[in-house]
């Protein structure tokens, strides 16, 4: 699927939204949200707490199917193909688009088990391939040189910057094409934040990134995208720096001047 | 008012009245506590000694006083009923928390455990009588009591076990979901063993409420202190646990120490109810140090 640019280049789309609604019982939280995610790039979406980020989010790896009483109407795609077709097996869908949350919640076990579960839950039996990935994705989350003398050790030991890398780690050791990230660095201190900020470089080199944020410096560092929500809806989208830059919309304009949110 | 000082005067007569209350219950609420276990220890402790747990028993023959048969049906009957109870128990609260639709149907059954597991046991042994030893024809028998003995203690066994699997944090739960596990896998694999020290406190804390258990066995697993033959045969047979024992020793006063025999037994009941208490506690304490 191609995906017109503002700059005029041609990219491939891969994750659309078109349409969403979303409706927590008599709810509405997301009002027709129109959305193109371009692939292998960071894209930050923004807004003010409670309009409605975390949700979009969770419709795309269908998280919301969790939560009683939750109605989604509209279209997302991923590679094309409807994420709510009834064909659709969310196992798979959530191999191919994982989720760090805003709270770091590894799993009370080993740092090794951590990442490895992903990886068992997909069929994975043998050791010795389970130990190239729980390296490989370690060194991908940037924690390997921290960890790699307590892989034994129980991650819940770990400091909330370590935790995190290490949700991370375990998000990419079952190989997905998509991150979905949840205000990712919001509880962590400024170093922790940073380390991953330039984790984030790397990661778009192979991954397709959403960056749910509510640091604007943070979107302006490490998103190509932003995309700025508010009330359920979206209100504006483009480039990050021409987004920054000049906002075509006055609520985007009076939101990146801080005077509402 | 304008009070001068910030510090209190007289000691206001109504405070120190209800402190003294309070004060008073408490000490009296212990008193009876510690005088009653303290009076069934000094009485039944003389007479526990290797042979009096490793003897058989007759109401016949006052030479015979042991009772071994009876700590062997206590512990057959718990062992049983908790093989029975438990899976059945944990399935049930995995269902009513998992599965099960919140709605009328599992706040019906909530309504139904709670009502359950507030009714006195002679009617659950009355129940098992009719259906399990007269309408299933197993007869008065410890497989009878044991089945009994699991409908008894299963609605506060599905009660703490859904507490448990309820405490288990839903970060983590939704944490194996976003990797794409299953909803079976992630039962099995996540919450499971993350409520498994509560489930096992409930184990141990049913193991005791089993022990203690006199009513629901009297009219189903039956009176005989006969010695068990085999493990399997047993079950078809009947057996009295050590609670009826007492019961029936303290009541019938058969033998010139009968009186004794019922002290002894309440002793070791006492211990094993204490023991299962304090295993409760130490699992608890040492399966939550274990996931830090
Ligand atoms: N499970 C839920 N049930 C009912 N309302 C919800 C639920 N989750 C979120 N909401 C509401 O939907 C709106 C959007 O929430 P959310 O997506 O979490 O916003 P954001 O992530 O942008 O802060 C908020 O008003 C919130 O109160
Ligand atoms: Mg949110």
């Amino acid at each position: 699927m191609l995906h017109k640019q503002e700059a005029g280049r041609q990219e491939t789309v891969k994750i659309g939204m078109q349409g969403v609604h979303v409706y927590y019982g008599a709810y509405h939280a997301l009002k027709g949200v129109e959305v193109a995610v371009p692939e292998k790039q960071v894209m930050a979406w923004i807004g003010p707490s409670g309009c409605g980020k975390s949700t979009c989010l969770k419709t795309i790896n269908r998280m919301n199917d969790l939560v009683a009483g939750t109605r989604v109407t509209g279209t997302v795609t991923l590679d094309g193909e409807d994420v709510y077709d009834p064909r659709t097996d969310v196992t798979v869908l959530r191999r191919r688009a994982g989720m760090v949350f805003q709270k770091a919640n590894p799993f009370p076990m080993s740092v090794y088990e951590n990442v490895a579960y992903g990886p068992k839950i997909h069929g994975v039996r043998r050791r010795s391939q389970l130990d190239g990935v729980v390296e490989q994705s370690l060194r991908a989350a940037a924690l390997w040189e921290e960890v790699k003398g307590r892989l034994k050790k129980p991650a819940l030991g770990l400091s909330g910057g370590q935790q995190q890398r290490l949700c991370i780690a375990r998000a990419l050791a079952v190989q997905p094409e998509v991150l979905l990230m949840d205000e990712p660095t919001s509880a962590l201190d400024p170093v922790s934040t940073l380390k991953i900020e330039e984790l984030m470089h790397t990661l778009r080199k192979q991954y397709t990134v959403i960056l749910v944020t509510h640091n604007l410096q943070q979107a302006l560092r490490v998103a190509d995208q932003t995309v700025f929500f508010l009330s359920g809806e979206v209100v504006e989208s483009g480039s990050t720096k021409r987004l920054f830059e000049s906002p075509r919309d006055d609520r985007t304009k009076r939101y990146l001047s801080g005077r509402f949110g | 008012m304008a009070d001068k000082t910030l510090y209190q005067k007289k000691i206001r007569l109504g405070d120190g009245l209800l402190k003294g209350s309070i004060y008073a219950a408490a000490a009296l609420t212990f008193t009876v506590l510690l005088g009653l276990m303290g009076y069934l220890l000094v009485r039944g402790l003389p007479h526990i000694s290797w042979g009096f747990l490793s003897h058989t028993y007759s109401e016949t023959d006052p030479q015979q006083n042991g009772i071994l048969p009876m700590l062997l049906n206590t512990l057959y009957v718990v062992g049983i009923t908790v093989l029975i109870a438990g899976p059945v128990g944990i399935a049930s609260a995995v269902y009513l928390t998992q599965y099960a639709k919140q709605g009328r149907f599992v706040a019906i059954v909530r309504f139904a455990a709670e009502v359950l597991s507030g009714i006195p046991s002679i009617l659950f042994g009355l129940f098992g009588y009719t259906v399990f030893c007269q309408l299933l024809r197993l007869g008065t028998s410890l497989l009878a009591g044991c089945l009994t003995m699991a409908l008894c203690v299963l609605p506060t066994l599905i009660r703490t076990t859904e507490e448990a699997l309820l405490s288990v944090p839903r970060l983590y739960t939704q944490g194996a979901m976003a990797l794409g596990a299953g909803k079976l896998r992630v039962i099995l694999g996540i919450l499971l063993p993350n409520a498994m020290p509560g489930i096992l406190t409930a184990l141990v804390l049913t193991m005791g409420r089993i022990v203690g258990e006199s009513a629901a066995l009297l009219f189903t697993a039956g009176m005989s202190y006969g010695m068990p033959r085999g493990v399997f045969s047993h079950a078809m047979e009947s057996g009295r646990t050590l609670t009826l024992h007492l019961y029936q020793t303290a009541r019938e006063a058969a033998t010139p120490d009968a009186m004794n025999v019922a002290f002894g037994t309440a002793a070791v009941l006492l211990i094993l109810i204490f023991l299962l208490n304090r295993i409760a506690w130490l699992l608890g304490k040492v399966l939550k140090k274990g996931e830090s």
